[in-house]
C-alpha cells in the first residue's frame, strides 16, 4: 500500500473522483484500502450485512482497465455500499430480516444497475432495520448497528448501516431508502448528509417495498456536492416503475454553484414546539442565522396539520406494508418453516419465524386498518389527512423556496432506549414524515453538535426542487465545517 | 318451472383477453406451455418487482365497453384484493373495485315470447388471473404452475335481470359472440378463457325484494351453466317450500354428479381488504382515445344480423345463426358474393349440410374443408339445373372428402342432370310399358301414383333426370 493510499478513506467522493482521474491512485488501491478498513471496523459498528470482497476487487480491476482504455462512467472506480433493501444480482439481499436471510436476488435494482453502469464499485450491503421498519437500526435480524460517534448509541434508522459506514469513513457514499425519514434521520444522527428525492424521481424497481406510496431511494454522503454527483446518475424515468416520473434530470453538480442571496427560507412555527431538544434547537437556529447572513430571507410558515403526520403515517405505511409483505409466504423464496403440517401451518410458521416483532406489529396494524368496518375510519381518513398535509406544504411553498428546521428531535439516543416504546420511537420521525406524505424532496446536513453528538438541519423543497435544495445545502457547507467532522475513533 | 316462483340470475363472466403479454409484465400468455416457463419475476411476485400496465388491455376493455353501449371511465383505478393462496404469488390480486373501466352497459336477448329484453351490464373491470395448483403427480404435496398468473381478465358483471337458465345462456352466448367479434378473446372455454359464476336466487312471483342468493362457481361450459342453475333453482325452491331458508353461500358445481354443493366456509371467509394499488397510476382515458377505439370497432352481431335480414332477405332466425360467429358470417357473405343463385339457398346450405358436416367432424368454420367460393359453385350448379338438390348432397359429400370442386366432382362421377327431353321420353315410355297396371290405375284417377312413376324414372337414370321435366313428360304421356 502506498503512503498516499493510507488516508484515501478520509477523502470525500468528489475528491476521490478527481484523484482517480488524475491517476494519483487506482480504483483497485482505493477498493483495497476501504475493504481493509471495513474489515478492521465493521466488528464495532455492524454496518455491513455482506461485504462483497471478490466482486469489488474484480469491479475495481475492470474500472481501472476502463479508465486506461479511455472509457468509464462518471463514477468510475468510486466505492459505494447499497442498503440491503436493494436487490443485487447474485449477492445476498436480506432486508435485515430472517425471512430473507438466504435470499439471493436474480436481478439488480434499477438504482444498483445505474450506479454500476456509471462505474461505481459495490463494496457490500449495509445493515438496516428489518424491512426498513424502524428509526434506530435495532430491528435488524443481524443485530443493531452502532453509531461511530458513540457505539453505545444508535446511528438512526432505518438506513443506519449506510449512515454509520459513511460517518466512520468505511465508504464515501451509500444508498438508502426513506419512507418516513429513513435517510435523513440517520444522516442527522451520524453527522452525514442524507438526501431523499421527490417521490418518483428515482426508480423504486428492485427496492424491496415497505410502503409503496412513500418509499423513495436516495443517498447518504459526506456532502451535498457528493449527493449531487450520485443523484444525477440515479435519477430519471424507469419504464419498470410506473410511479417514476418522466422528466429531464438536471445537472445537479452544475446547480450547486448558485447563491443563497434572496432565497426565501420558511421556518416552521410548530417545529420549535415542545418535543425538540433545546440544544438541538439552538444548533438549528444558528444554522438558520448562517443562511440569513448569506442573504437568505427567513420567513415564518405554518404547517397546521404537522402533528397529524405521525398518526397518518402509521396508518398509511402499515396498511401498504401489510399487503406488500404478503408475498413472503414461504412458498417461492425466503424462509420456509420445517415440515409444515398443512398450508396454514406453512404460512403461520414461516411468517411467524421469519418476521421480527416490529414487522409483525406493523402488519397487524395495517391489516386492521384495511379491514371491513375499519377502512373508512382509518385508511380513508388517513388519506384525507394526507391530502391536508400536502395542501399545507403547497400553501407554504407559495411563499418560500425551502423549509428549514430540525431533522430529528434529539441527537443519537442510546441503543435499547426506545425499543420498548414504539410510539416514542415513531415520534423520532415527526419532522421528516411530512415530506414523505407529500412526496417532497428533503435533505439533512450536519449543523452542529450536542455533547459530542451530531445534529442535523433539515431542508425540504417543492416537488422536483432537488437542484435548489442541493444548492442551499452546498452553499451552507461552503460556510461551515460540521460535515467535515469525523468521529475520533475512525479518523 | 314452478309458476309460483320467480328466478333471478346475475352472471359474472371472466373472459381472458387475447394479449400477447401479461397484464402487468412482459411474459408471454401462451397456453399449454411447460409449467412455470411463461412467468417472469413480476409474475412470480419477487421482492422489489413492480407491475407495469399493458396498454393493450385498456384498448380491449374500451372496445368491449363501446360494444355494449357502456360508459368508459375517464379515470379508473386498480386495487389490491388481499388474500393468501399458494397460486397467488404476491398475496394479493390486482383488480378493480371502485372506478372500474367500464360501467352501465346493456345488451338485448329474446324473452320467452320472442320480444327483445334488455339485460343491464353493471360493470366490466380488469384484473390479473392467478396461477394454478397442480395436485396430480405429487405425493402429499401440491405443485404450483404460475404460467397463468398475470394473464389479463375482463370480468363482466350483469345486473340481476336474467329470469331463467335459458336467458342466462342466451346472455352468455351473446357476450361470447361479442368478445370474439371484437377479437379481444378467443373465448376458448376448454382452456378457461371464458368462464362464469352465477348468482342465483328465487322469490315468490310478484315480490319486489330479492331472495337470498347463492353464488355458483366453476361453470366452464354453456351446458354446465344451464344445468347448475336449474339444479340450484330446484334446490332453493324445495328448501323454501319446506319452510326453510336459503343460506347465502358460495357453491361449486360438480359436473360429474350434476349438483352444486357448498364450499367449506373457511374457503370463503375472506375479508379482501381492498385498497388502491400504490404501484399503479390511475388510468386516464381521453375522449379522443375513446373515439379512435370506436372507429376501430367491427360491425357487431346485432347490426350484422339486421343487415343480413335487410340486404339478403334472410329469415331473422337464419340471420341469427349465421351471425353468431363472425367467421361464419364472413363465410356466408363470401359465398353469396361468388354465387348467382338465390342467397337463401346459400344460407340453407351453410346452416344445413355444411354445419352438420362441421359438427360431425368437430371442425370450426375457420378450418372448413370447403372454401366459400366452392360452396357457391355447388349451389350454382343446382341453380342452373346442372344437378338436382338430391344429387347435390352427394356432390357435397365428395367435396367435403376433398375430391375437388363441384364441377370436378360432377364431371368425374358423371352426375350431370339429364335435360334432353328425347332421352327422358324414351325412359318414361319404358317405365310406363313396364308397369301397365299402375298406368291403368293412374288413368282411372289414382293421381298419387305420379310419385311412383317419378321414382321409377329416377331409379332408371340414377337420379340424374331433371325432376320437373320428368313430371311434365309423365303427365302428358299418362294423359291427365
Amino acid at each position: 500500500m502506498s503512503a498516499s493510499s493510507r488516508d484515501l478513506h478520509a477523502q470525500p467522493l468528489t475528491q476521490l473522483a478527481a484523484g482517480l482521474s488524475r491517476g494519483d491512485f487506482s480504483a483497485l488501491e482505493l477498493t483495497q484500502a476501504l475493504l481493509a478498513r471495513i474489515e478492521r471496523h465493521n466488528g464495532s459498528l455492524n454496518a455491513f450485512v455482506t461485504v462483497t470482497v471478490d466482486e469489488a476487487l474484480a469491479a475495481a480491476k475492470r474500472a481501472d482497465a476502463d479508465r486506461a482504455a479511455g472509457k468509464g462512467g462518471v463514477l468510475n472506480g468510486l466505492p459505494i455500499v447499497h442498503k440491503d433493501i436493494f436487490c443485487t444480482r447474485d449477492v445476498l439481499t436480506t432486508c435485515g430480516s430472517r425471512m430473507l436471510e438466504n435470499f439471493v436476488s436474480p436481478y439488480d435494482a434499477t438504482v444498483v444497475e445505474r450506479l454500476a453502469d456509471a462505474g461505481a464499485i459495490m463494496l457490500g450491503k449495509s445493515n438496516m432495520d428489518e424491512f426498513a421498519m424502524g428509526s434506530s437500526s435495532e430491528t435488524s435480524y443481524f443485530g443493531p448497528v452502532r453509531n461511530p460517534w458513540d457505539t453505545e448509541r444508535s446511528p438512526g434508522g432505518s438506513s443506519g448501516g449506510s449512515s454509520a459506514a459513511v460517518a466512520a469513513r468505511l465508504v464515501p457514499a451509500a444508498t438508502g431508502t426513506d419512507t418516513g425519514g429513513s435517510i435523513r434521520q440517520p444522516a442527522a444522527l451520524t453527522g452525514t448528509t442524507g438526501l431523499k428525492p421527490t417521490y418518483g424521481r428515482v426508480s423504486r424497481y428492485g427496492m424491496i417495498a415497505f410502503a409503496s406510496s412513500l418509499d423513495q431511494a436516495g443517498v447518504i454522503t459526506r456532502s451535498a456536492g457528493d449527493a449531487a454527483l450520485l443523484l444525477g446518475v440515479m435519477a430519471g424515468f424507469d419504464e419498470r416503475d410506473s410511479t417514476s416520473v418522466d422528466r429531464p434530470v438536471p445537472d445537479y453538480v452544475a446547480g450547486l454553484a448558485g447563491s443563497l442571496k434572496g432565497v426565501r427560507v420558511g421556518v416552521v412555527r410548530q417545529h420549535f414546539d415542545a418535543g425538540l431538544d433545546e440544544h438541538c434547537a439552538a444548533a438549528v437556529r444558528e444554522a438558520l442565522a448562517v443562511l440569513e447572513s448569506q442573504g437568505a430571507i427567513l420567513t415564518e410558515v405554518d404547517l397546521p396539520n404537522l402533528d397529524l403526520s405521525v398518526p397518518t403515517y402509521y396508518v398509511v405505511a402499515p396498511a401498504e406494508c401489510s399487503s406488500n409483505l404478503s408475498r413472503f409466504d414461504g412458498v417461492r423464496f425466503g424462509h420456509r418453516a420445517d415440515d409444515p403440517e398443512d398450508l396454514m401451518d406453512l404460512y403461520c410458521r414461516s411468517r411467524g419465524e421469519g418476521f421480527g416483532a416490529e414487522v409483525k406489529r406493523r402488519i397487524m396494524t395495517g391489516t386492521y386498518v384495511l379491514s371491513a368496518g375499519y377502512y373508512d375510519a382509518y385508511y380513508l381518513k388517513a388519506q384525507q389527512v394526507r391530502q391536508l398535509i400536502s395542501d399545507d406544504f403547497r400553501h407554504a411553498f407559495a411563499d418560500v423556496d425551502v423549509i428549514a428546521g430540525p431533522t430529528a428531535p434529539t441527537p443519537a439516543f442510546k441503543l435499547g432506549d426506545k425499543t420498548d416504546d414504539p410510539v416514542t420511537m415513531y415520534l423520532n420521525d415527526i419532522y421528516t414524515i411530512g415530506a414523505n406524505l407529500a412526496g417532497l424532496p428533503g435533505i439533512s446536513v450536519p449543523c452542529g453538535f450536542v455533547d459530542g453528538l451530531p445534529v442535523g438541519l433539515h431542508l425540504v423543497g417543492p416537488h422536483f426542487a432537488e437542484e435548489s435544495l442541493l444548492c442551499c445545502a452546498h452553499q451552507y457547507q461552503q460556510l461551515t465545517d460540521w460535515h467535515e467532522q469525523c468521529p475520533g475513533d475512525y479518523r | 318451472m314452478n309458476a309460483a316462483w320467480e328466478v333471478v340470475i346475475g352472471l359474472e363472466i371472466h373472459t381472458q383477453l387475447a394479449t400477447r403479454s401479461k397484464i402487468f409484465s412482459g411474459a408471454p400468455t401462451a397456453y399449454g406451455a411447460e409449467p412455470n416457463t411463461q412467468a417472469c419475476l413480476v409474475d412470480l411476485g419477487y421482492p422489489g418487482v413492480l407491475p407495469v400496465l399493458n396498454e393493450e388491455v385498456i384498448r380491449m376493455a374500451c372496445k368491449f365497453g363501446l360494444a355494449v353501449n357502456a360508459t368508459i371511465a375517464k379515470r379508473s383505478i386498480f386495487a389490491r384484493k388481499n388474500y393468501f393462496y399458494p397460486d397467488l404469488p404476491k398475496g394479493y390480486q390486482i383488480s378493480q373495485l371502485e372506478l372500474p373501466i367500464v360501467e352501465h352497459g346493456e345488451l338485448f336477448i329474446k324473452d320467452a315470447d320472442g320480444n327483445d329484453k334488455r339485460i343491464g351490464i353493471t360493470r366490466a373491470h380488469l384484473e390479473e388471473d392467478a396461477g394454478k395448483s397442480v395436485h396430480e403427480r405429487f405425493d402429499r404435496h401440491s405443485g404450483i404452475d404460475l404460467n397463468r398468473a398475470g394473464t389479463p381478465l375482463l370480468e363482466i358483471v350483469s345486473e340481476p335481470d336474467l329470469r331463467s337458465a335459458k336467458e342466462a345462456i342466451q346472455y352468455m352466448r351473446k357476450i361470447h359472440t361479442i368478445v370474439r367479434y371484437l377479437g379481444i378473446s378467443d373465448g376458448n372455454m376448454q382452456e378457461g378463457s371464458f368462464r362464469c359464476d352465477a348468482n342465483v336466487s328465487v322469490r315468490p312471483r310478484g315480490q319486489q325484494e330479492l331472495g337470498t342468493r347463492s353464488e355458483l362457481k366453476n361453470l366452464n361450459s354453456f351446458r354446465f351453466v344451464e344445468k347448475a342453475i336449474n339444479f340450484e333453482v330446484k334446490r332453493q325452491i324445495e328448501i323454501l317450500e319446506d319452510g326453510g331458508k336459503v343460506v347465502q353461500e358460495t357453491r361449486l358445481y360438480d359436473s360429474d354428479r350434476d349438483e352444486t354443493r357448498a364450499m367449506r366456509s373457511k374457503e370463503e371467509a375472506n375479508d379482501y381488504r381492498y385498497f388502491p394499488d400504490p404501484d399503479l397510476l390511475p388510468v386516464a382515458i381521453s375522449d379522443d382515445y375513446i373515439e379512435t377505439v370506436r372507429k376501430s370497432l367491427p360491425e357487431l352481431p346485432d347490426a350484422k344480423q339486421q343487415r343480413f335480414v335487410g340486404d339478403y332477405a334472410l329469415k331473422p332466425g337464419d340471420a341469427a345463426i349465421l351471425t353468431a360467429n363472425r367467421l361464419l358470417a364472413d363465410y356466408f357473405e363470401e359465398a353469396a358474393r361468388h354465387s348467382d343463385a338465390e342467397v337463401r339457398l346459400i344460407a340453407n346450405w351453410i346452416i344445413g349440410d355444411l354445419s352438420a358436416a362441421m359438427n360431425r367432424d368437430g371442425i370450426d368454420i375457420g378450418d372448413c374443408r370447403i372454401a366459400a367460393a366452392d360452396l357457391a359453385g355447388l349451389v350454382d350448379r343446382i341453380h342452373d339445373n346442372t344437378i338436382s338438390g338430391k344429387i347435390a348432397k352427394e356432390v357435397f359429400e365428395a367435396m367435403w372428402a376433398g375430391e375437388g370442386t363441384a364441377d370436378e366432382v360432377i364431371e368425374t362421377k358423371g352426375l350431370r342432370q339429364i335435360t334432353d327431353s328425347a332421352a327422358i321420353e324414351t325412359i318414361v315410355d319404358k317405365v310406363i310399358a313396364a308397369h301397365p297396371n299402375q298406368a291403368a290405375d293412374y288413368k282411372a284417377g289414382k293421381n298419387k301414383l305420379i310419385g311412383f312413376f317419378v321414382g321409377e324414372v329416377m331409379k332408371e337414370t340414377g337420379g340424374k333426370a331433371n325432376p320437373a321435366q320428368v313430371n311434365d313428360v309423365l303427365r302428358s304421356k299418362l294423359g291427365n
